[in-house]
Protein backbone atom coordinates (compact mmCIF):
# COMPACT_ATOMS: atom_id res chain seq x y z
CA UNK A 1 0.00 0.00 0.00
CA UNK A 2 2.46 2.57 0.89
CA UNK A 3 4.62 2.74 -1.57
CA UNK A 4 1.48 2.51 -4.48
CA UNK A 5 0.51 5.81 -2.53
CA UNK A 6 3.95 7.87 -2.57
CA UNK A 7 3.86 7.29 -6.14
CA UNK A 8 0.20 8.79 -6.38
CA UNK A 9 0.96 11.67 -4.82
CA UNK A 10 4.22 12.30 -6.34
CA UNK A 11 2.40 12.05 -9.40
CA UNK A 12 -0.42 13.70 -8.82
CA UNK A 13 1.64 16.74 -7.52
CA UNK A 14 3.40 16.45 -10.70
CA UNK A 15 -0.04 16.70 -12.58
CA UNK A 16 -1.11 19.65 -10.57
CA UNK A 17 2.17 21.85 -10.85
CA UNK A 18 2.42 21.53 -14.44
CA UNK A 19 -0.85 22.11 -15.27
CA UNK A 20 -1.10 25.13 -12.86
CA UNK A 21 2.35 26.50 -14.77
CA UNK A 22 0.62 25.85 -17.81
CA UNK A 23 -2.21 28.34 -16.84
CA UNK A 24 0.16 31.09 -15.23
CA UNK A 25 3.15 30.82 -18.19
CA UNK A 26 3.22 33.76 -20.33
CA UNK A 27 5.24 32.39 -22.91
CA UNK A 28 3.13 30.39 -24.69
CA UNK A 29 5.87 27.67 -26.01
CA UNK A 30 6.69 27.04 -22.16
CA UNK A 31 2.48 26.27 -22.16
CA UNK A 32 2.80 23.90 -24.55
CA UNK A 33 5.85 22.12 -23.30
CA UNK A 34 4.26 22.01 -19.90
CA UNK A 35 1.28 20.32 -21.01
CA UNK A 36 3.15 18.09 -22.77
CA UNK A 37 4.60 16.84 -19.04
CA UNK A 38 0.96 16.63 -17.88
CA UNK A 39 -0.28 14.33 -20.47
CA UNK A 40 2.77 12.37 -19.97
CA UNK A 41 2.55 12.26 -15.72
CA UNK A 42 -1.10 11.35 -16.85
CA UNK A 43 -0.20 8.19 -18.84
CA UNK A 44 2.03 7.32 -15.96
CA UNK A 45 -0.99 7.47 -13.99
CA UNK A 46 -2.53 4.71 -16.42
CA UNK A 47 -0.08 2.55 -16.02
CA UNK A 48 -1.06 2.93 -12.33
CA UNK A 49 -4.37 1.93 -12.96
CA UNK A 50 -3.58 -1.23 -14.76
CA UNK A 51 -4.36 0.09 -18.43
CA UNK A 52 -0.92 -0.30 -20.10
CA UNK A 53 -2.45 0.72 -23.63
CA UNK A 54 -4.17 3.08 -23.25
CA UNK A 55 -1.07 4.61 -21.35
CA UNK A 56 1.38 3.80 -24.54
CA UNK A 57 -1.95 5.64 -26.73
CA UNK A 58 -1.86 8.60 -24.33
CA UNK A 59 1.81 9.61 -24.59
CA UNK A 60 1.59 8.48 -28.80
CA UNK A 61 -1.47 10.44 -29.94
CA UNK A 62 -1.35 13.71 -27.05
CA UNK A 63 2.21 14.23 -26.04
CA UNK A 64 3.47 12.80 -29.49
CA UNK A 65 1.27 14.22 -32.14
CA UNK A 66 -1.48 16.90 -30.85
CA UNK A 67 0.93 19.11 -28.77
CA UNK A 68 3.51 18.60 -31.63
CA UNK A 69 1.03 19.91 -33.79
CA UNK A 70 0.39 22.58 -31.03
CA UNK A 71 4.17 23.69 -31.19
CA UNK A 72 4.30 23.65 -35.01
CA UNK A 73 1.36 26.29 -35.21
CA UNK A 74 2.56 28.60 -32.46
CA UNK A 75 6.06 28.48 -34.39
CA UNK A 76 4.56 29.20 -37.76
CA UNK A 77 2.24 31.91 -36.29
CA UNK A 78 4.86 33.80 -33.66
CA UNK A 79 2.35 33.28 -31.09
CA UNK A 80 5.11 33.11 -28.26
CA UNK A 81 4.66 36.03 -26.48
CA UNK A 82 0.85 37.63 -26.61
CA UNK A 83 0.76 40.71 -24.36
CA UNK A 84 -1.58 39.72 -21.35
CA UNK A 85 -4.07 41.93 -19.72
CA UNK A 86 -7.38 41.85 -18.44
CA UNK A 87 -10.52 42.50 -20.94
CA UNK A 88 -12.68 43.01 -18.29
CA UNK A 89 -12.09 44.91 -15.03
CA UNK A 90 -12.01 42.53 -12.55
CA UNK A 91 -12.42 39.56 -14.49
CA UNK A 92 -9.54 37.32 -13.17
CA UNK A 93 -10.24 37.70 -9.67
CA UNK A 94 -13.85 36.69 -10.22
CA UNK A 95 -13.13 33.46 -12.63
CA UNK A 96 -10.29 32.48 -9.41
CA UNK A 97 -13.02 32.59 -7.22
CA UNK A 98 -15.80 31.16 -8.90
CA UNK A 99 -13.68 28.53 -9.94
CA UNK A 100 -12.64 27.39 -6.66
CA UNK A 101 -15.81 28.00 -5.67
CA UNK A 102 -16.84 25.12 -8.04
CA UNK A 103 -13.51 22.59 -6.49
CA UNK A 104 -14.30 22.81 -3.70
CA UNK A 105 -17.80 21.63 -4.12
CA UNK A 106 -16.90 18.94 -7.04
CA UNK A 107 -14.19 17.68 -3.90
CA UNK A 108 -16.90 17.42 -1.32
CA UNK A 109 -19.12 16.02 -3.76
CA UNK A 110 -17.01 13.33 -4.05
CA UNK A 111 -15.79 12.78 -0.81
CA UNK A 112 -19.18 12.57 0.83
CA UNK A 113 -20.49 10.04 -1.83
CA UNK A 114 -17.05 8.30 -3.03
CA UNK A 115 -16.05 7.42 0.28
CA UNK A 116 -13.04 5.16 0.35
CA UNK A 117 -13.82 2.54 -2.10
CA UNK A 118 -10.79 0.63 -2.76
CA UNK A 119 -11.07 -2.23 -4.74
CA UNK A 120 -8.19 -4.73 -3.92
CA UNK A 121 -6.38 -5.53 -7.55
CA UNK A 122 -5.43 -8.40 -8.02
CA UNK A 123 -1.76 -9.68 -10.05
CA UNK A 124 -3.98 -11.47 -12.93
CA UNK A 125 -3.71 -8.62 -15.59
CA UNK A 126 -6.17 -6.60 -16.06
CA UNK A 127 -6.37 -4.93 -19.82
CA UNK A 128 -3.77 -5.89 -22.73
CA UNK A 129 -4.35 -4.70 -26.07
CA UNK A 130 -5.82 -8.26 -27.31
CA UNK A 131 -8.86 -7.93 -24.85
CA UNK A 132 -9.41 -3.96 -25.76
CA UNK A 133 -8.84 -5.30 -29.67
CA UNK A 134 -11.92 -7.91 -28.97
CA UNK A 135 -13.79 -5.66 -27.68
CA UNK A 136 -13.43 -3.23 -30.40
CA UNK A 137 -13.80 -4.94 -32.91
CA UNK A 138 -17.19 -7.02 -31.87
CA UNK A 139 -19.32 -4.96 -29.68
CA UNK A 140 -18.01 -1.00 -30.55
CA UNK A 141 -17.40 -2.20 -34.25
CA UNK A 142 -19.69 0.53 -35.27
CA UNK A 143 -18.36 3.19 -33.34
CA UNK A 144 -15.05 2.24 -34.77
CA UNK A 145 -16.19 3.06 -38.16
CA UNK A 146 -18.06 6.33 -37.52
CA UNK A 147 -14.73 7.53 -35.91
CA UNK A 148 -12.48 6.57 -39.16
CA UNK A 149 -15.59 8.61 -41.34
CA UNK A 150 -14.59 11.47 -38.15
CA UNK A 151 -10.91 11.17 -38.92
CA UNK A 152 -11.57 11.58 -42.83
CA UNK A 153 -13.75 14.58 -41.98
CA UNK A 154 -11.05 15.96 -40.08
CA UNK A 155 -8.56 15.35 -42.78
CA UNK A 156 -10.75 17.42 -45.64
CA UNK A 157 -11.60 20.21 -43.26
CA UNK A 158 -8.29 20.98 -42.28
CA UNK A 159 -6.88 20.75 -45.93
CA UNK A 160 -9.66 23.05 -46.84
CA UNK A 161 -9.67 25.48 -44.47
CA UNK A 162 -6.21 26.20 -45.08
CA UNK A 163 -6.07 26.15 -48.89
CA UNK A 164 -5.74 30.03 -49.04
CA UNK A 165 -7.01 31.82 -52.30
CA UNK A 166 -9.30 29.88 -54.55
CA UNK A 167 -6.94 27.79 -57.07
CA UNK A 168 -8.75 26.74 -60.33
CA UNK A 169 -8.57 23.50 -60.80
CA UNK A 170 -6.99 24.13 -64.66
CA UNK A 171 -3.53 25.49 -62.51
CA UNK A 172 -3.72 22.36 -60.62
CA UNK A 173 -3.08 20.65 -63.45
CA UNK A 174 -1.13 22.83 -65.94
CA UNK A 175 -0.06 25.05 -63.42
CA UNK A 176 0.75 28.90 -64.30
CA UNK A 177 4.21 30.00 -64.72
CA UNK B 1 -5.72 -0.13 -7.33
CA UNK B 2 -2.79 -0.28 -5.07
CA UNK B 3 -4.94 0.46 -1.98
CA UNK B 4 -5.80 4.19 -3.28
CA UNK B 5 -9.15 5.07 -2.91
CA UNK B 6 -11.24 5.89 -5.42
CA UNK B 7 -11.90 9.24 -4.15
CA UNK B 8 -8.52 10.71 -4.90
CA UNK B 9 -8.61 9.99 -8.69
CA UNK B 10 -11.45 11.94 -9.04
CA UNK B 11 -10.53 14.70 -6.99
CA UNK B 12 -7.05 14.55 -8.74
CA UNK B 13 -9.42 14.52 -12.49
CA UNK B 14 -11.85 17.57 -11.19
CA UNK B 15 -9.09 19.71 -10.32
CA UNK B 16 -7.32 19.03 -13.56
CA UNK B 17 -10.59 20.20 -15.23
CA UNK B 18 -11.33 23.01 -13.15
CA UNK B 19 -7.56 24.27 -13.90
CA UNK B 20 -8.85 23.56 -17.49
CA UNK B 21 -11.77 25.78 -17.52
CA UNK B 22 -9.71 28.54 -16.19
CA UNK B 23 -7.75 28.70 -18.46
CA UNK B 24 -10.38 28.65 -20.97
CA UNK B 25 -11.99 31.74 -19.36
CA UNK B 26 -8.54 33.58 -18.37
CA UNK B 27 -6.22 33.40 -21.72
CA UNK B 28 -6.28 35.82 -24.10
CA UNK B 29 -4.49 33.73 -26.68
CA UNK B 30 -6.57 31.81 -28.10
CA UNK B 31 -3.88 28.51 -28.64
CA UNK B 32 -3.58 28.57 -25.08
CA UNK B 33 -7.25 28.19 -24.60
CA UNK B 34 -7.08 25.08 -27.19
CA UNK B 35 -4.50 23.46 -24.93
CA UNK B 36 -6.89 24.34 -21.99
CA UNK B 37 -9.51 22.19 -23.46
CA UNK B 38 -7.12 19.69 -23.98
CA UNK B 39 -6.53 19.49 -20.91
CA UNK B 40 -10.11 19.27 -20.15
CA UNK B 41 -10.49 16.03 -21.75
CA UNK B 42 -7.29 14.52 -20.27
CA UNK B 43 -9.49 14.77 -16.93
CA UNK B 44 -12.29 13.40 -18.43
CA UNK B 45 -10.39 10.30 -20.12
CA UNK B 46 -8.59 9.85 -16.18
CA UNK B 47 -12.12 9.45 -14.77
CA UNK B 48 -13.07 7.02 -17.02
CA UNK B 49 -9.97 4.64 -17.00
CA UNK B 50 -10.56 5.19 -13.22
CA UNK B 51 -14.07 4.07 -13.54
CA UNK B 52 -12.71 0.90 -15.44
CA UNK B 53 -9.96 0.10 -12.87
CA UNK B 54 -12.19 -0.17 -10.19
CA UNK B 55 -15.34 -1.65 -11.46
CA UNK B 56 -12.66 -3.93 -13.80
CA UNK B 57 -14.59 -3.29 -17.04
CA UNK B 58 -12.86 -2.69 -19.96
CA UNK B 59 -15.68 -0.55 -21.60
CA UNK B 60 -14.47 2.75 -19.66
CA UNK B 61 -11.06 1.95 -21.56
CA UNK B 62 -12.49 1.65 -24.82
CA UNK B 63 -14.30 5.14 -24.46
CA UNK B 64 -11.06 6.84 -23.67
CA UNK B 65 -10.09 5.25 -26.91
CA UNK B 66 -12.71 6.97 -28.63
CA UNK B 67 -12.24 10.00 -26.99
CA UNK B 68 -8.35 10.34 -27.72
CA UNK B 69 -9.90 10.07 -31.80
CA UNK B 70 -12.22 12.82 -31.82
CA UNK B 71 -9.97 14.67 -29.74
CA UNK B 72 -7.49 14.37 -32.06
CA UNK B 73 -9.65 15.39 -34.84
CA UNK B 74 -11.06 17.92 -33.56
CA UNK B 75 -7.62 19.85 -32.41
CA UNK B 76 -6.56 19.20 -36.20
CA UNK B 77 -9.73 21.28 -37.52
CA UNK B 78 -9.26 24.00 -34.66
CA UNK B 79 -5.75 24.51 -35.55
CA UNK B 80 -6.50 24.72 -39.38
CA UNK B 81 -9.41 27.28 -38.24
CA UNK B 82 -6.47 29.52 -36.25
CA UNK B 83 -4.41 29.64 -39.48
CA UNK B 84 -7.13 30.33 -41.36
CA UNK B 85 -8.00 33.27 -39.08
CA UNK B 86 -4.40 34.19 -38.33
CA UNK B 87 -4.02 34.86 -42.42
CA UNK B 88 -6.77 38.08 -42.17
CA UNK B 89 -6.47 38.94 -38.87
CA UNK B 90 -2.79 38.42 -38.41
CA UNK B 91 -3.47 38.28 -34.51
CA UNK B 92 -4.83 35.37 -32.35
CA UNK B 93 -5.84 37.48 -29.56
CA UNK B 94 -9.34 36.51 -28.83
CA UNK B 95 -10.31 40.22 -28.00
CA UNK B 96 -10.05 40.56 -31.56
CA UNK B 97 -12.33 38.08 -32.88
CA UNK B 98 -15.13 39.84 -32.40
CA UNK B 99 -16.91 39.36 -35.00
CA UNK B 100 -18.01 36.42 -37.35
CA UNK B 101 -17.12 38.26 -40.93
CA UNK B 102 -13.87 37.11 -42.37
Amino acid sequence: MFPGMILFIFLALVVIASSLAMLFSRNTIYAALFLAMNFVTVALLYLLLGAPFIALVQVTVYAGSIMVLFLFVIMMLGAENIPGGESLPGHRVLALILGAVFLLELAMMIAVKGGLFQASMSEVEFSNPALLGEMLFTRYQLLFLVTSVILLAATVGAVLLTRGDKVKSRDLVHPKE
Amino acid sequence: MLGIPISYYLVLSSSMFVIGILGVLLRRNALVTFMSLEMMFNAANLVFVTFAAYHRVLTGQIFVFFVMTVAAAEVAVGLALMVAIFRTKHSIDIDQMSSLKG
